[in-house]
């Protein structure tokens, strides 16, 4: 391969490819798959979340290399890629959840409603309110299913009154979905619930506190397909209030729900841009040797 | 494809030829396992027979029944606590055989009752003076030399010489059980007494009163001090070396001989702070220290069993540190660290060496009425009964150790109990 070609067509960060080869030509042209630079539109005009230059080391291990990106007001983001690829580890710095993780330590800037979340004098309880978060697996907690729901608005006084907390819960449980199959024993342990309807009550539990933005890691993948449908429907209906960004290793699941897709590869955010151009025309080698299926 | 097929066909066969040695080798695993579990029912067995066979004598006493007559002569109202009660026996004997006559054989013929009754017959009097100038019927302990022998752990075809008894003693006895004067009765002296060198008096309320004292101090001071320990080891402490240091030292420390516990409570507890001797203010506290790594050590392991994800859900709907410990992980845990501190209570109820150190070996008769007053436990009270040269005391060894087995199975019981009672899955 001609690497002096290569390096001419290859667009610096996110600015405008500058390239002497003509517009159609570079549309034609993938760039090469060693060109680990974010390509595509990582910014968006009105951000409700921006992250600059985040690096995560796990101990020695450089988990996420120099990640830019910003998270659009209701818009769902998904973060695709290979197993290891750090979208995971990437949304967990969004709440920092990754603080309860012993040897890592992040760097870089993310602000949400110009703080900087990383900032010492940030507490991270009422960030974590405001950035809820659903897991993998589902991990409802060995109480009630009312409990479930009512530990959030509890915790932070969301509500004045016993009637006003089961009227929080019964939102969250008609919002996530749930509450016509479980309104007749909300006093049953949540753990006694099908694994699908154990991730809507985790939902449930997530935006009865109210969040602005809410992080998805794969909450699917334990899910059958039935369930899964629930869960996206949901994710639709809930990005007219809040911004989601939902790590997923279903493509179809990602084409299906988000607005934007970025790719990440082994610690490196290689593409972003609008999911229906990522799906269909992506940029990257990678992106495409991915969604095509080559690996992954 | 052929050539496939045969060497599939062979491995199936080499499968097929190699399942007899394998299943050989299962049953003889499985008769091992049997084995040993047989093996250790027929130790468990033959430890609990012959306890029992050898201590349930002891929750029997032989009595005597005297006709005791409450000579005015011998009893001043206005001074009952100085009077001679041994005498009222002495003179009730007397009567019932008139034969003895001289010192000597007066001598043997008192030692058939025992000296405890006097005291008894105080107690008696002192709650209803009015009594004085009748004749009453009382079942009075008999001595212990009396009691072995009803009892037949002394043996009767002996000569003389080789008998704690003499010939005449046994006349009386055989006299007296024709009377149906002599028989055997519940023992509650067993369960009414502190110690005393007189086996037909001694009882196990002052040592079961001591371990109680010394277990609930122990208790109280350390599930909360464990528990707390071991939140702050798991939960809050940064991972570096002097938390591995101090980690390192409490897993040592629980498996320091006891005592070593009971040299260092000597030295700070006796001598530097000088708390009083012997008593189970002392005795629970050099238990704490005895019982603290084993509840640590149990109570961080079931912290670390519960689930991270409980965590990271707590944590994720914004729930404080102290908060995601005190409601989601310390409920969890809960079950497993109460096991763990009933393992430690336990094994603190059975400790004797480290209170050996302290002075809780004396001997002491009075029942504890506080933290302060001197006292002994079980353990150190079956050691000192089984090295008393009393025949009697033999069977109160044995009693004394069923009842400290009995407390233990309890506090198991309480264990499983509590467990199944707090456990919640997830």
């Amino acid at each position: 391969m001609n690497t002096l070609d290569t390096a001419a067509i290859v667009p610096k960060g996110f600015a405008a490819p500058i390239t002497p080869v003509t517009w159609e030509a570079a549309k034609s042209r993938k760039v090469d798959r060693d060109n680990r630079e974010t390509v595509g539109r990582p910014f968006v005009d009105d951000p409700r979340m921006t992250c600059r230059q985040i690096n995560v080391f796990y101990g020695e291990k450089h988990a996420i290399k120099n990640v830019s990106i910003d998270i659009g007001k209701n818009e769902v983001l998904a973060m695709i890629g290979p197993s290891g690829c750090g979208k995971s580890t990437f949304l967990r710095c969004l709440n920092r959840m990754n603080d309860t993780i012993a040897g890592c330590r992040v760097s870089g800037e993310i602000r949400l409603d110009e703080q900087d979340i990383y900032d010492r004098a940030i507490d991270v309880v009422p960030l974590r309110a405001q950035v809820g978060m659903v897991f993998q697996k589902p991990n409802p907690f060995p109480k009630s299913i009312f409990d479930n729901v009512a530990y959030g608005p509890k915790i932070h006084g969301l509500a004045d009154s016993r009637s006003e907390l089961a009227d929080i819960v019964e939102d969250s449980l008609k919002r996530a979905g749930l509450w016509n199959e479980v309104n007749d024993r909300l006093d049953k342990p949540g753990t006694g619930l099908s694994g699908g309807q154990q991730q809507r009550l985790c939902i449930a539990r997530a935006i009865a506190v109210r969040p602005e933005i809410i992080l998805m890691d794969e909450p699917c993948s334990a899910l059958d397909p039935i369930a899964t449908a629930t869960v996206e429907e949901l994710i639709s209906e809930l990005k007219a209030q809040y911004s989601i960004v939902i790590v997923t290793h279903n493509m179809q699941q990602a084409a299906r729900v988000s607005e934007r897709t970025a790719y990440f590869h082994l610690g490196d955010l290689v593409e972003v841009g609008k999911t229906g151009r990522i799906f269909t025309n992506p940029s990257h080698q990678l992106t495409e040797d991915y969604i095509t299926g080559r690996f992954g | 494809m052929h050539s496939n097929m045969t060497s599939d066909s062979s491995a199936t066969a080499q499968v097929r030829r190699s399942l007899p040695k394998r299943y050989a080798r299962e049953r003889r695993f499985r008769f091992l396992g049997l084995a040993a579990i047989v093996l250790t029912l027929l130790f468990l067995v033959l430890l609990l027979g012959s306890i029992f066979l050898k201590g349930w004598t002891a929750f029997q006493q032989t009595h005597v029944r005297l006709d005791v007559y409450f000579d005015p002569a011998k009893l001043d109202v206005g001074n009952l606590n100085n009077a001679d009660y041994g005498a009222l026996v002495r003179a009730s004997l007397q009567d019932m055989f008139p034969e003895a006559e001289s010192r000597s054989e007066r001598l043997q013929l008192n030692r058939l009752v025992s000296t405890g009754a006097a005291f008894i017959l105080q107690d008696i009097l002192t709650a209803s003076p009015e009594l004085i100038g009748s004749t009453q019927p009382f079942w009075l302990p008999a001595d212990d030399e009396v009691d072995m022998l009803i009892k037949g752990h002394s043996p009767r075809d002996v000569p003389e010489s080789a008998r704690r008894l003499s010939d005449r003693q046994l006349g009386w006895i055989d006299s007296l059980l024709a009377q149906e004067r002599l028989e055997k009765q519940f023992n509650t002296a067993f369960f009414k007494n502190g110690d005393s060198r007189e086996p037909e008096l001694a009882g196990v309320r002052g040592a079961i009163t001591g371990s109680f004292y010394t277990l609930m101090l122990t208790l109280a001071l350390s599930f909360p001090i464990g528990v707390a320990a071991a939140i702050y080891l798991e939960e809050f402490a940064p991972k570096n070396r002097f938390t591995d240091l101090i980690e390192v030292n409490i897993n040592n420390l629980a498996a320091i001989p006891s005592i070593i516990f009971g040299l260092l409570g000597l030295a700070v507890f006796l001598n530097f702070f000088g708390l009083p001797r012997s008593s189970s203010v002392v005795g629970g506290l050099v238990l704490t220290l005895m019982t603290l790594p084993t509840i640590i050590i149990a109570s961080r392991a079931s912290l670390k069993a519960v689930p991270p994800s409980i965590h990271e859900a707590a944590l994720a709907v914004g729930a404080s540190k102290v908060q995601t410990i005190f409601h989601h992980v310390l409920p969890l845990a809960l079950p497993g660290m109460l096991t763990g501190t009933i393992i430690g209570m336990a094994q603190a109820l059975g400790e004797t060496a480290p209170l050996l150190m302290i002075g809780m070996v004396a001997f002491i008769v009075d029942v504890p009425q506080s933290l302060q007053d001197p006292a002994t436990v079980l353990p150190v009270q079956i050691y000192l009964w089984a090295d008393s040269p009393e025949r009697g005391f033999i069977e109160r060894t044995s009693a004394a150790i069923m009842i400290l087995l009995l407390v233990l199975l309890v506090m198991n019981a309480a264990a499983v109990y509590l467990r199944n009672r707090f456990e919640r899955r997830w």
